[in-house]
């Protein structure tokens, strides 16, 4: 229950001793405001209407963009879910033929790893990263617009591909030779190799503008030591986005270059190799999980945190996790090959890897665990959602290491077990954490409360339905059910555990329905959110509910890492409302600060708002899509003009002045 | 009284909640946990162990997880101290031990995996193709298809190999999938220890019918097999009815022997499976239906309305032609 329907909190000494400013504005961001926001709502104030909508570079704005495209993609892609599960109901179904059931598994999983899942949490660092890290927007505002567009019309672009009847069908790891021109002619995997190249270039520039404005935006004071474990998470992220992006790219090019111009990386018939995908695959691949899941385990150490009321336990540990986490992740993409026939030296290698892995994972989970049982727990929606995550997550856990075992790995990959883990790591380890953060930073993205019952039926009905889904696919996978079959026979034994996921996956198609309500109906009646509505401990909560455009009248100095607990972070904005070194009241200005220490090193003047970005996204897309359509001529004039956007957005950098 | 249906629904849910095994309730289950042979034996032996240490730590967590909000109205201060001791302990120290177990007996099940127990005598070579299996016995003749004879508990080995995409080899009760990689021959062995029949299937994705890719592992005693094998070695027998005759000259004549191959005829086609002796195997279609003489009639005529997308296309025969056909084919035992 969040604390403002329990106006009766007892007010013992806790790590949140706030309770008496939670229903209001905090009397230090009031103070600081009073002295400079008029000045500062006329400098940040972006166009309104239609030309403010497509010109914005606000990180705010693009982070919330951010979150209803990717969740726009999650319905898309969820819907697919049902209509598989739908078909899978029953043995010998005929709801949808061979052709189709293909397309949609296919389209399901690169829809919900590419275009919902990392989107995402881009979406929440957008939002969120800026306002814990106490500036005023992205180190490079414009490039994350150009970012957003391009993820927006990538999305589109692959998702065009079904109603063509032309979506991918080669699975979501695609593997050569089946998805070469010989077995596979038609758009549909050029949809595939071209969406996926489309929407790198959005997610290697967002990573970029991520970890610039992490390593160089921090607020005075915040040494790296100090940082939010939800920025370290992101960071980390970033730079494993960086790393990982360039193999699936270079396997993308050169399956569209096998599939349009003849040359063959990938046919073995002509001396090509096969295996070679599979590793430069899941060189991206297996990183890739933990892309997804590591910003998520960030909310769940931004979530426990709040709700106990006490800094989480060994903080040094779970920073050193993430970390390590991001570099060993980079070596277990074999464990996903084990049935390829590799050589026993490195199945033994790959396994250790796979083993070392669930270590920093198990750090992570002690000291939320220890953080729970040391503090005083306050049972929000939010803090369900990350109980959820923790049980979920462990079970995902579990069975992963269970795949270090060799030939037990090999008996249950590929068939619904494998199903089953992935789910609940990606499910139970992504969605629920997410679900956690958006109930978490709802009042502050929207200025709204949201209804406590209805979230303890959304809770209550997305992790049962979700329970009820994957769980019985272990079961159905140990009885030899393969993945990617679009129908089975009766008699098998499958069909009962078949029934029960697909009742699962309307349960929870009905917790989401019912979430989705609740948040509605928090924009339109719901309660309004104070700054500060949980007694957080990060300097997000130190802003108005929404923030205003420029997030902070006053940039503090950071005292600690738990900056709003500390007693000196937040009286350090009332110190400065009238030093114009930290409320930059002259120009569109932040913050440049040193990488370890965070001290002050100049003032940057930050970019107004431009339609340069859209205009460059554009033609990007139609680049895409006239190599999609072969119009190869074309494309290279197309890539002409974007030159000259791009040359032309370069022309105007802001200035820098030593500060 | 209850349906059939509920009734088998009801005794599938209490074999698996009274004996706490999900295997063995129906012998057609493929299921992995009621394994056949040394190979399934020993993965069935880690999942027990691995299944109990998992659930022991699922256990844990969540009542560490779940207790504090059973008692958050108890507490009415937090506790101080950073807790590196406790996150040392239970999160690296201990799950540490944990690993380093599960990494013994991975190394010890990928060493005793890597070679039968006994040298085997015999070699198959399996070929995947989209989408059926074709089955060669080395030191025979014999070429079969989607239905592997083996002698019961004899190793075999095996040769994996594809004609055109990946596929995967599983048969859960018997033995761990092992790849069928373009342009390389995977080796690996497989022994079956009880007589009796086991259900396969494609675990790679392979393409619209990957779902229609299944096949038989038929063990028997020594003595069968040898019996077996002999016949399937031979040409196919001579037609003994008018019917069967006319069968065997639409055959020759018709677009069937473009395709397919039936020893001791003129049928030598090499696209689709050899039918020398067809007329004894169990299913057609890669599994999807039942050999008998109306599937089998339904098959040929349109094989697209069975599994669509397979590369045999409708043939266009008379009724009359159909039914001889079909009698010769089923007379190839």
């Amino acid at each position: 229950m969040p604390p403002t329907t329990q106006p009766t909190q007892p007010t013992t000494p806790d790590a949140r001793p706030r309770t008496s400013s939670l229903r209001g504005v905090l009397a230090e961001r009031a103070s600081a405001e009073a002295a400079v926001g008029e000045k500062l709502d006329e400098l940040w104030e972006e166009e309104p209407g239609l030309i403010g909508f497509i010109t914005t570079v606000n990180h705010k704005r693009i982070g919330r963009r951010y979150l209803v495209t990717a969740s726009f993609f999650f319905v898309l892609a969820g819907v697919n879910a049902l209509i598989m599960r739908t078909q899978l109901g029953s043995p010998d179904n005929k709801l949808v033929d061979p052709e189709l059931y293909n397309q949609l598994f296919s389209l399901h999983g690169t829809a919900m790893i590419f275009f919902f899942a990392t989107p995402m949490n881009s979406g929440f660092g957008n939002f969120v990263v800026p306002l814990m890290i106490g500036t005023r927007d992205m180190a490079f505002p414009r490039l994350n617009a150009l970012s957003y567009w391009i993820f927006l019309f990538s999305g589109l672009f692959m998702f065009s591909s079904l109603p063509l009847g032309l979506a991918p069908d080669g699975g979501w790891f695609a593997y050569v030779p089946l998805t070469g021109d010989k077995y596979l002619p038609g758009l549909n995997l050029d949809f595939y190799t071209l969406g996926l190249l489309f929407l790198a270039v959005s997610s290697t520039v967002g990573a970029i503008n991520l970890i610039v404005t992490i390593i160089k935006m921090r607020a005075p004071g915040m040494s790296l030591n100090r940082v939010p474990l939800f920025v370290w998470a992101i960071l980390v992220q970033s730079f494993m986005l960086v790393f990982a992006l360039p193999p699936l790219d270079t396997a993308n090019a050169m399956l569209f270059m096998d599939r349009r111009f003849g040359t063959r990386f990938f046919v073995p018939s002509d001396g090509g190799d096969a295996i070679l995908w599979q590793h430069l695959f899941w060189l991206f691949g297996h990183p890739d999980v933990y892309i997804i899941v590591l910003p998520a385990m960030g909310m769940i150490s931004s979530v426990i945190p709040t709700f106990s009321g006490r800094p989480i336990l060994a903080y040094p540990f779970v920073v050193l996790a993430t970390i390590a986490t991001g570099i060993i992740s980079f070596g277990v993409w074999v464990h996903h090959m084990f049935a390829v026939g590799l050589s026993d030296v490195s199945l033994s290698f790959f396994a250790a890897a796979t083993l070392t892995i669930s270590l920093p994972a198990g750090i992570q989970m002690f000291a939320w665990l220890g953080t729970l049982w040391r503090g005083r727990i306050v049972l929000s929606t939010a803090m369900l959602y990350a109980v959820g995550f923790l049980v979920a997550f462990t079970l995902g856990g579990v069975t992963g290491v269970m795949f270090a075992v060799v030939p037990f790995d090999q008996q249950v990959t590929d068939s619904y077990f494998v199903v089953a883990h992935f789910h609940y790591v990606l499910f139970g380890g992504a969605v629920l954490p997410i679900l956690a953060g958006l109930f978490y930073w709802w009042p502050k993205i929207t200025g709204r409360m949201t209804n406590a019952r209805a979230g303890l039926w959304s809770f209550g009905l997305v992790f049962g339905g979700f329970n009820l889904t994957f769980f019985p696919m272990h079961i159905a996978g140990l009885l030899g059910m393969p993945r990617r079959i679009y129908t089975y026979q009766p008699g098998l034994g499958w069909t009962v555990w078949n029934v029960l996921s697909t009742v699962g996956a309307f349960v929870l198609a009905a917790g989401l329905l019912l979430t989705l309500g609740l948040f509605v109906h928090s924009l339109v009646r719901g309660e309004r959110a104070p700054d500060d509505p949980w007694g957080a401990n990060t300097l997000e909560w130190a802003t108005g509910s929404p923030p205003k455009d420029y997030n902070f009248p006053v940039i503090p100095t950071v005292h600690s890492g738990n900056p709003l607990w500390d007693g000196r972070t937040l009286p350090s904005m009332v110190e400065h409302r009238h030093d114009p070194g930290r409320t930059l009241t002259e120009e569109h200005k932040t913050l440049r600060t040193s990488e370890l220490d965070s001290r002050v090193e100049a003032v940057m003047t930050m970019p107004e708002e431009t339609a340069l970005p859209l205009l460059v996204a554009v033609l990007l897309t139609s680049m895409f899509v006239a190599l999609l359509v072969s119009a190869y001529v074309a494309a290279g004039i197309i890539a002409g003009f974007m030159a000259v956007a791009v040359t032309w957005w370069l022309w105007h950098r802001p200035e820098v002045e030593p500060g | 009284m209850l349906a059939p249906k509920q009734r088998r629904l009801l005794m599938a849910l209490g074999c698996v909640l009274t004996s706490g095994v999900v295997a063995g309730c129906d012998r057609s289950t493929p299921s992995a946990l009621d394994p056949s042979g040394p190979k399934s034996d020993l993965v069935a032996t880690s999942w027990w162990i691995l299944f109990s240490v998992a659930a022991a730590v699922c256990i844990l967590v969540t009542v560490l997880a779940v207790v504090p909000m059973l008692l958050r109205r108890r507490r009415r201060q937090v506790k101080g101290g950073d807790g590196k001791r406790f996150v040392m302990i239970c999160g690296i120290i201990l799950p540490g031990l944990v690993l380093m177990a599960t990494f013994a007996l991975s190394v010890t099940d990928i060493a005793t995996d890597a070679s039968p127990p006994r040298p085997s005598r015999m070699t198959i070579d399996v070929i995947g193709h989209r989408w059926w299996w074709e089955v060669r016995y080395q030191g025979s003749t014999a070429v079969t298809a989607n239905e592997i004879h083996v002698p019961v508990g004899t190793p075999v080995q095996l040769r994996l190999q594809t004609a055109d995409v990946i596929h995967s080899f599983w048969v859960p009760e018997v033995m761990p999938k092992m790849d069928l990689l373009p342009k390389r021959v995977n080796e690996t062995w497989l022994s079956v220890s009880r007589p009796g029949t086991y259900r396969g299937q494609c675990a790679e994705y392979c393409g619209l019918q990957h779902a229609h890719m299944a096949f038989l592992v038929v063990a028997q005693p020594r003595a069968d097999f040898d019996t077996w094998l002999g016949r399937q070695a031979q040409d196919a027998p001579q037609p003994t009815t008018a019917e069967a005759q006319r069968g065997l000259s639409v055959l020759t004549q018709s677009s069937c022997a473009t395709c397919h191959t039936v020893r001791g005829t003129s049928a030598n086609g090499d696209v689709g499976p050899d039918l020398t002796h067809v007329g004894g195997r169990q299913r057609l279609a890669a599994g999807a239906i039942p050999n008998d003489f109306g599937h089998m009639s339904g098959w040929v005529a349109n094989s697209q309305t069975v599994k669509p997308g397979n590369i045999m296309p409708p043939q266009h025969l008379s009724p009359e032609d159909l039914r001889a056909v079909v009698t010769y084919l089923q007379g190839l035992e």
